[in-house]
């Protein structure tokens, strides 16, 4: 099998990743592009990044994925990529017409030290930004953190770039949304119209990557954070950060910016951090938690009790993204299960101050991010203490299979199902969600592996 | 649509075949305007594709994160033996490596890879910023090499240093630097190498099979189900089978020159094309007629139980129109022959990496009123989708959604493929895929090619 050749004995490496746990800025940072309404993101560096970040997104969300790139050569490595960035602006307005252009950097553009900021205000100088129309831009160079703080930086730099404030407070809350997925930035949206709470939600990817089949390719699908919107975040009453490490970076620019207050609290996954949420929520736009909301707590909770037999003292190994590591996990314990190990390639000193606090009676859990945090070590890991589920996106298929342990699909990216766009991993429904996949797994395990006389109708 | 039309500066990459007047060259082996919306990759990933399949060499990517993640396991080239080509390999470059040079990771890295996998040999590649920071990783591969006693390959791959084809070059240039360094002990006369056929969902194995079944020695797949020890005796073989347009022909040209052995250019796709790449090579070794018997035994019997399967396919898709949009033109060359053994008509013909030459020949065969493009991208494939009626799209991972969302059927022809369509079986399944596509009853449901039909 293919991952045979993983060795029990584990080793310090010295900068060798192995089957990596993360990806580069970049692609995160295209991802929250999308997340506004009419943009296009821009790649500023060589074709290639550009052709990997759109197919991995087109794999993962099985939508067209726009994005224009910069096409470097030789001369532009050398010279400088200000011609070809301004010939760019040029060339997608005139033919993609786009509301906005988000310009992200690459490793490439970054090492030869195009300036972004200089380059758009060269182009608005020049005249080449039509009226109405905007350029953003944030730099992201993949060399430090990784597709997270990509998404980040891109976030903040949509903060920055477009929040007024007109001295006028609006009856508003932003939310800032970490990295998610369009069913969740959609049950985000629901659950705030439930509770009566006028919010901005930014990025918002629903109806951009979970397009419905119109026989049309609209290059620019009706969702999206609409400019007007951005542009009002900065009257808001306040901000609620999702995800201190993908989400608050976002916030923090508003409040530099316009100083609007924020709050981080954690991607609303599983059962806790969902009342936290609800409760910041309601908290900060000074509304009751109305009965609907709390009826689907209690179908959580029921499910919850009902099921606790087939989950107390499973153990379970996760990886990937910071921000949603930290809430699962904490989830994983309020089922009363055993996160055993974790890993995210994304370095970070907030998850593991996190993870500290959340696994402070789970002495026996292993964590570890950034350098030397890949696959390869949670291969290694599992080796030596072996688990009954592994929870991650779709690169864990080849530890599962090798391992023979129940997979549970999760993060970004899932490249080989479907789902993650339309149903909803946040919010009390999301968590429902959740348990009923990770049940799932493990009943039919002990379905299949069932002897004979022990095989029974009900379980 | 109707407001956006052809990219300025793109009109001479697009010819609409219609009688004499309008005949010009198409503009090609240019790279992509800045700002365009490009379907095309880089000089990594063209050395990555080529090499990729060797299964018992490790891959390194010299470079930051992204590079790696993205090409790990991103192609089912399948291996009936070691898998280490599958797995993922980096440096991960840092700020500071970046700033102070990544040598000396690289070399630690290779001694520790090369102790733990023992690979037969090493292929590094060099991404763009290796490019500007000028790591001499020729120097780190020599030195590891001497340490190792292992072939230690560098593939000059830098992105921003040209095109996919470029990449393409780069691997043959690694990947002749072990042609040669093998015994060539016990290599009969009758015997070829089998180059650019990538083993998708196991294509090598079954192009292996009918050479065999002709009585002819395959010493090596190269770039199929490839092993190291194969590739360093393949200048032993009397004759090199090259398909697909760019990708392997430079090696199969040096190898002529260094080592006198001739290439034929072939493609497997099609009975048309796979009848031909057998009787060439059985008239290439026209000393043994046994081997041109084999070949039309082969042929007859294989087109006798493909014949009327297609028969029955080609009744519902007959007329239909098809649009093509594939990275090679060679490939293009196939469909378009390999659709007309069903009566489907291609209404676009187009390319990533086509040269004047491959364009010139897709005029000559396409009908009056084809679209002919060269680096096309996602507005224009729509635009001349819905303009031309195609009822499917044939193309890469980024153009599949696009076809679903104009509601139109879709066939893989790039490397997401699950299922072989090479060959003569290949060719079922292809018409078969293309079938079930374009007359699927899910197209009832949703207005199709932009509401023009139902
Ligand atoms: S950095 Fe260069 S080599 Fe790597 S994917 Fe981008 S263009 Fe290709
Ligand atoms: S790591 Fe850098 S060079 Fe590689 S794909 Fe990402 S942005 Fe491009």
């Amino acid at each position: 099998m293919l991952l045979r050749h993983t060795t029990k004995e584990v080793k310090e490496r010295e900068g060798l990743t192995i089957n990596p746990a993360k990806t580069c800025q970049p692609i995160g940072a295209m991802y929250a592009a999308l997340g506004v309404h009419g943009c296009l993101p821009h790649s500023h560096g060589s074709q290639g990044c550009c052709a990997y970040h759109r197919s991995t997104l087109t794999r993962h969300y099985k939508e067209p994925v726009m994005s224009a790139t910069s096409s470097f050569t030789e001369g532009a490595s050398v010279f400088g990529g200000q011609a070809n960035l301004l010939q760019a602006i040029d060339t997608i307005f005139s033919v993609y017409d786009p509301d906005v252009i988000a310009v992200h950097s690459t490793c490439l553009s970054e090492t030869i030290g195009d300036d972004l900021q200089q380059i758009t205000k060269k182009a608005l100088d020049d005249g080449k930004i039509p009226e109405g129309k905007r350029v953003i831009y944030a730099s992201t160079p993949s060399f430090v953190g990784s597709h997270v703080t990509g998404y980040a930086n891109m976030l903040a730099g949509i903060a920055e770039q477009f929040a007024k404030s007109t001295g006028e407070k609006k009856d508003q809350i932003n939310i800032v949304a970490g990295w998610m997925e369009p069913s969740d930035m959609r049950e985000i949206k629901r659950i705030a119209k439930e509770m009566g709470v006028r919010i901005v939600l930014f990025p918002d990817t629903s109806d951009v990557l979970d397009a419905p089949q119109t026989g049309k390719h609209e290059f620019y699908p009706k969702g999206g954070t609409t400019i007007e919107a951005l542009e009002s975040t900065g009257d808001s009453k306040s901000s609620i950060a999702l995800g201190c490490m993908s989400g608050e970076p976002g916030a923090i620019a508003l409040d530099k910016k316009c100083k609007v207050p924020f709050q981080t609290e954690d991607i609303p996954i599983g059962l806790s951090a969902t009342d936290r949420f609800i409760m910041s929520l309601s908290k900060a736009a000074g509304v009751e938690v109305p009965d609907e909301i709390t009826a689907e707590r209690g179908r959580l909770v029921d499910v919850m009790t009902d099921m606790e037999q087939y989950l107390y003292g499973k153990k379970v190994a996760l990886f990937g993204d910071p921000d949603q590591l930290i809430p699962l996990t904490e989830f994983v314990l309020d089922l009363n299960m055993k996160p055993t190990h974790i890993v995210s390639g994304t370095p970070g000193q907030r998850f593991e101050k996190r993870m500290k606090e959340i696994l402070k009676d789970a002495p026996y859990a292993n964590f570890k991010n950034g350098l030397g945090a890949d696959m390869f070590l949670m291969h290694q890991w599992i080796k030596n203490e072996p688990v009954d589920l592994l929870i991650g996106n779709t690169y864990g298929k080849y530890i599962a299979r090798d391992e023979d342990i129940p997979f549970v699909r999760f993060g970004f990216p899932i490249l080989d199902r479907i789902g993650h766009s339309y149903f909803p991993n946040v919010g009390y429904s999301g968590a429902l969600r959740l348990v009923e996949k990770i049940l799932g797994v493990f009943l039919d395990r002990q379905d299949r592996d069932a002897p004979e006389e022990k095989f029974e109708l009900v379980m | 649509m109707e407001k956006i039309g052809i990219l300025e500066g793109r009109q001479r990459q697009i010819y609409e075949k219609k009688g004499e007047e309008t005949a010009f060259d198409i503009t090609c082996e240019t790279t992509s305007l800045s700002g365009s919306v490009s379907q095309r990759a880089c000089v990594f990933c063209g050395s990555r594709v080529v090499l990729y399949p060797v299964a018992d060499a490790l891959h390194v990517v010299h470079g930051p994160i992204g590079c790696a993640a993205y090409t790990w396991d991103i192609r089912g080239a399948v291996s009936s033996g070691p898998e280490l080509h599958r797995l993922s390999f980096s440096t991960d470059l840092k700020e500071m490596d970046v700033i102070y040079g990544g040598e000396k990771k690289l070399y630690l890295s290779l001694l520790e890879l090369i102790e733990r996998y023992q690979p037969k040999a090493a292929f590094i590649y060099s991404t763009c910023i290796i490019g500007l920071i000028g790591d001499d990783i020729d120097a780190v591969c020599k030195k590891v090499s001497q340490e190792k006693g292992i072939p230690v390959l560098p593939v000059h791959s830098e992105g921003f240093k040209g095109t996919k084809k470029d990449g393409y070059k780069a691997a043959c240039d690694s990947l002749m630097k072990l042609v040669g360094t093998g015994s060539t002990e016990g290599i009969g006369k009758y015997s070829i190498n089998i180059l650019g056929e990538f083993n998708l969902a196991g294509e090598a194995w079954i192009i292996r099979s009918y050479y065999e079944q002709m009585g002819i020695e395959v010493v090596s797949t190269m770039t199929g189900d490839g092993r190291v020890d194969d590739i360093r005796r393949s200048h032993g073989a009397s004759l090199n089978i090259v398909q697909c347009s760019g990708s392997m022909v430079r090696l199969a040209k040096q190898m002529e020159e260094k080592y006198s052995i001739p290439c034929l250019r072939v493609s497997y796709f099609g009975i048309e094309d796979m009848s031909k790449a057998l009787y060439d090579v059985a008239r290439h070794f026209s000393d043994n007629p046994a081997i041109m018997e084999a070949a039309k035994k082969l042929v007859s019997r294989e087109v006798g139980k493909l014949y009327p399967q297609l028969q029955q396919f080609r009744r519902e898709l007959a007329g239909k129109k098809v649009a093509i949009y594939v990275g090679g033109a060679f490939k293009a060359f196939s469909l378009i022959k390999a659709l007309a053994s069903v009566d489907m008509k291609v209404v676009l013909a187009g390319s990533q990496t086509g040269n004047k030459d491959d364009y010139n020949s897709l005029k000559e065969m396409c009908d009056e009123g084809t679209v002919i493009v060269d680096d096309s991208n996602p507005v224009e494939l729509s635009k001349f989708v819905l303009e031309k009626e195609a009822d499917l799209l044939i193309g890469g991972v980024k153009e599949r959604p696009i076809a679903y969302k104009l509601g139109i059927g879709f066939c893989d022809h790039n490397h997401e493929r699950k299922i072989p369509l090479a060959g003569f079986e290949g060719m079922y399944n292809f018409i078969r895929e293309v079938y079930n596509s374009v007359m699927s009853p899910v197209w009832q449901f949703a207005p199709r090619k932009g509401g023009l039909s139902s």
